[in-house]
């Protein structure tokens, strides 16, 4: 195996690990704000850590820019989502948790 | 290599289907849809796994797409949840 191929499979696993802590985050997390930290944060790093992965070992200078743009755009729409909705669970009078 | 990306990409759909237990509980509404972020962000890495993993790069582009559209949903239940609401349109 490659250097760089040794450096591939670390990312992946490594986002394979975040995509994990992402849905344990969302089936314990209390409430909704906390579950956007979830599924905003640990999963956007989770697929950023593959597609550096997938960009180490691609075949190409184009197609490596193309997994950096689609993990730029992934990361701009949750940003937004994100504060969508926590916006529109404020609104609605949902309390933000503040501890057990 | 194969295999790790493979088994990767599995993981990432059996991921997804623990996500599901989420929108089964809800409680709320924006509970259950927060988890299409979740299927989307999913989606786009089980795409681009496969992508690199068979060299095909037509199926990257079915990932940018997913990624271009990624929250037009949470966008959609945002907007027209307040009207539903109130049970107007």
């Amino acid at each position: 195996m490659t250097v760089s191929g040794v450096f591939s499979a670390g990312f992946l696993l490594a986002g394979a690990f975040f995509f994990l802590a992402g849905t344990v985050g969302i089936l314990r997390f209390p409430d909704i704000f906390t579950r956007l930290h979830a599924v905003t944060k640990a999963d956007n790093l989770g697929l950023g850590l593959v597609t550096v992965s997938l960009m180490l070992e691609a075949p190409s200078y184009a197609a490596a820019l193309d997994l950096a743009i689609v993990w730029l755009l992934v990361l701009l729409w949750s940003s937004v989502a994100a504060q969508l909705v926590a916006r529109d669970a404020l609104d609605r009078g949902e309390v933000p948790w503040r501890g057990a | 290599m194969h295999q790790l990306r493979t088994g990767v990409a599995t993981f990432l759909l059996a991921n997804v289907l623990v996500g599901l237990v989420r929108i089964a509980r809800g409680p709320t509404p924006a509970d259950r849809i927060l988890v299409t972020q979740l299927f989307g962000t999913s989606a786009v890495a089980v795409l681009l796994l496969l992508a690199a993993d068979q060299g095909a790069s037509s199926i990257r582009d079915v990932a940018l797409i997913f990624a271009l559209f990624g929250g037009v949903s949470l966008l959609a239940f945002v907007r027209l949840g307040p009207r539903v609401r109130r049970g107007g349109r």
